[in-house]
């Protein structure tokens, strides 16, 4: 009966581990035909090599969004030619209406650059913080504290315009945050990534079981939750987008450079502190970022979740598991969905609209799907 | 089956190394004393579900009903509303307990329950979709969130299934996962389309569906669910074993004899027919999922059990059904009951952090 009984020694052979780097790919073939280097100027010139290759690619990313920035202010109910677009940038003229509408969707392409920036970046970060591929943002309570608090605001205080929402969802997202952390960061090894994971998961159920305990019991508070819920970036104006920039601002300054922070995470906390990290400290600085970026995000454009899950596996897929590469990445390919979404949710709706909150899944989930068949996932 | 399962515990916790100091007769008999203490909770709070709130029975009576004799008014309450409700609620509580337990074991996550990987999204929104769209209800939402259920999983699993070669299948977990992940993101975006497209009094049928209620709980839900938990759970025994071959990670499982592939097909089976089951019963109460196998596994010290996870799913079902619709009444000036799934997560969250909080000592048993 004892344990060994049901332990049969059986050798079995295994195809090569999945995680090591292209093992079905011969290193030769890989910029080295001949082999004809030595190893150290091999690998420096590699490196070099895939230095260039991931800046062009950088590059490359940000003519994308560019792009896509000028599709989100011609694209839409009322299609804008690309001259008129031109001249409505350089020379606005208020009495003509292509300019006027042009110069109407300028506040709706600034939402989705700041929001899908913000949360891009924020979504690498927490799955370099928890070191789960499964964290998003919301992770950390932010989503279900920010919306406990609109709901709070609307049942409450009858809060009615998006305006009042933002501090409400603000003030949510920080407490439900900091009551997190501190109780993962309670014990002797502090906020080790599993407890953080698993005090955001349950206060995020305690939360949204409360929140849910208003919306069954008052209707009127769920017509107008419903519709703050699905995530939007349309309807927002010039003072609610400067409400919350000063927050993105800092916390992409905060997160972007933590990629070096985050590579040391990756490697388990025992190796992080032997490099010299102090663990503690620099866990609760990127989380800081991540719960401010998380918090503006949610508070200008509502619940949006897909873009920080699925943008850092996107990703990963090219860069690789280096941080330093995948945070500015996700800087700039996070808003190509948003507003990509957000573009589409314009156009297949006409007249009406689908908000960018349920586009980005609609389109974003398929192409994750497809790239997570097609390539290997890169672990963490 | 407690003595080789005690012993297969004790090689599981190895794994941790907080518990690996523990000996392994000392991490047995902590097993059996939660394993009884879980289970008479769940007895008691099935007869506070029964006999009180807000209609009381006294015990005799109760023993007289269960005998067959006829009491005016007590008969109706108690055999056709109060008890199916407690039996639906223990045995969906253990079935979500389970089949969270195995999710999380099996892909070493805290974070993959169903709730999260797709599975009871994909019945969300069949059921929502049937509510809103066709105008759905009882029995027909039931079965639509079966399908839902179904049909996501077996997409989530074709789409992972990946012929292995090359790349071997140690990436068949977390691409399973993922594309969960993507099913799960997508369905949720419809719920919410579903919601904002529709009258607000809909809107509500749905969200209390969406929350998962016991309120339309008979005799047929709980022979449709006792029959399948009579097929699940002894499917679910066999595959205990592989399932702790599998908690140690792909290879160590194959190297200690489990058939990895195979194994981990009929766990996910299982796991999605316990889900999709309980599901089709009351909704997908929230929370019960991926609350009960870390509750489990902080309350044995680190180790992951089954048996405890069940146990541990059936209180929370039974203690939020008993508080939203019995005590909420009391309290909220309106008087409506709360449904069951609205409740879950009050429940079994605060108990969550604080075993977290606790645990000082226990490093990183999750």
């Amino acid at each position: 009966m004892g344990a060994e009984a049901h332990l049969p020694v059986r050798a079995v052979p295994r195809p090569p581990a999945d995680g090591a780097p292209d093992t079905h790919y011969p290193i030769a073939a890989r910029g080295d035909e001949a082999g004809l280097l030595a190893p150290s100027t091999l690998a420096a010139s590699r490196e070099r090599a895939g230095i260039g290759r991931m800046v062009s690619g950088l590059v490359l990313a940000l003519g994308v969004l560019a792009l896509v920035c000028l599709a989100s202010l011609a694209f839409g109910a009322r299609q804008i030619p690309f001259e008129t677009l031109v001249q409505a940038l350089t020379n606005f003229d208020p009495a003509n209406g292509d300019h006027a509408v042009v110069h109407a969707r300028i506040p709706r392409t600034v939402t989705g650059l700041l929001v899908g920036a913000a949360l891009g970046v924020a979504g690498t970060a927490m799955q370099g913080v928890a070191r789960n591929p499964l964290a998003d943002p919301g992770i950390l309570g932010v989503n279900a504290g920010a919306a406990l608090a609109v709901v709070t605001g609307i049942y409450l205080f009858g809060v009615a315009e998006l305006t009042g929402y933002i501090w409400f969802a603000f003030a949510g997202a920080a407490l439900a945050a900091a009551v997190v952390y501190g109780i993962a960061a309670i014990g002797r090894e502090g906020a080790t990534p599993i407890k953080l994971a698993l005090a955001g998961a349950a206060l995020t159920a305690g939360l949204s079981s409360l929140m849910n305990g208003v919306l069954v019991s008052s209707q009127d508070t769920l017509d107008a939750f419903r519709f703050w819920q699905i995530g939007s970036v349309g309807g927002r104006g010039w003072d609610a987008i400067g409400a919350v920039l000063p927050f993105i601002a800092a916390g992409l300054l905060l997160t972007l450079f933590t990629g070096r922070l985050l590579n040391n995470f990756a490697l388990g906390d025992d190796v992080a502190r032997g490099l010299g990290q102090r663990v503690g400290l620099s866990r609760a600085f990127t989380a800081l970022g991540v719960v401010v970026l998380c918090g503006a995000a949610t508070a200008l454009a509502g619940p949006i979740a897909f873009v920080g899950l699925v943008i850092p596996h996107l990703v990963r897929s090219f860069t690789g598991p280096d941080y330093r590469w995948i945070l500015p990445y996700a800087l700039l390919l996070a808003p190509v969905l948003l507003l990509g979404a957000d573009i589409v949710g314009r156009l297949v709706a006409l007249p009406g609209e689908i908000q960018a909150g349920i586009m980005t899944a609609v389109i974003g989930a398929p192409v994750f799907i497809w790239i997570v068949r097609r390539r290997k996932t890169a672990g963490l | 089956m407690s003595a080789p399962a005690g012993a297969l515990a004790g090689r599981a916790v190895a794994s941790t190394p907080a518990v690996a100091s523990m000996p392994r007769h000392r991490a047995r008999h902590r097993r059996r004393l939660v394993c009884a203490a879980l289970a008479g909770a769940v007895v008691v709070l099935f007869l506070i579900n029964v006999l009180l709130g807000t209609y009381t029975v006294t015990i005799p009576d109760f023993v007289r009903l269960l005998a067959g004799e006829r009491i005016p008014g007590a008969s109706f309450i108690v055999m056709e509303s109060k008890l199916p409700r407690a039996v639906v609620g223990t045995l969906i509580g253990i079935a979500f307990g389970i089949a969270g337990s195995i999710f999380q074991t099996m892909l070493r996550n805290p974070l993959a329950s169903p709730d999260i990987i797709g599975i009871s999204y994909g019945a969300s929104a069949s059921a929502v979709a049937a509510i809103v769209v066709f105008g759905a209800t009882g029995l027909a939402v039931s079965a639509s969130a079966m399908l839902g259920a179904l049909g996501i999983a077996l997409l989530i699993y074709l789409l992972s299934y990946r012929r292995s070669g090359r790349s071997g299948h140690s990436a068949a977990g977390a691409r399973l996962v993922l594309v969960g992940i993507g099913f799960a993101a997508m369905m949720q975006a419809l719920v919410s389309y579903l919601m904002t497209r529709t009258d607000i009094r809909t809107a509500q049928d749905a969200l209390v569906w969406l929350n998962g209620s016991l309120n339309s709980s008979n005799w047929d839900r709980v022979l449709i669910l006792a029959a399948s938990l009579a097929l699940l759970l002894p499917a679910t025994a066999l595959l205990a074993r592989s399932l702790r071959g599998l908690e140690m990670g792909d290879d160590a499982a194959a190297g200690l004899g489990v058939r990895v592939a195979p194994s981990r097909l009929g766990l996910v089976v299982t796991a999605v027919l316990l889900a999709a089951v309980a599901t089709a019963a009351a909704g997908p109460v929230a929370f019960v999922a991926f609350l009960s196998g870390p509750i489990a596994r902080r309350l044995l010290r680190g180790a992951g059990s089954l048996a405890v996870s069940a146990l541990v799913g059936a209180v929370i079902v039974l203690a939020a059904d008993f508080t939203g619709a019995n005590l909420f009444p009391l309290y909220l000036t309106d008087g409506t009951s709360l449904p069951v799934g609205v409740v879950t997560g009050a429940l079994g969250a605060p108990f969550l952090l604080w075993l977290l909080v606790t645990a000082n000592r226990v490093g990183r048993g999750g």
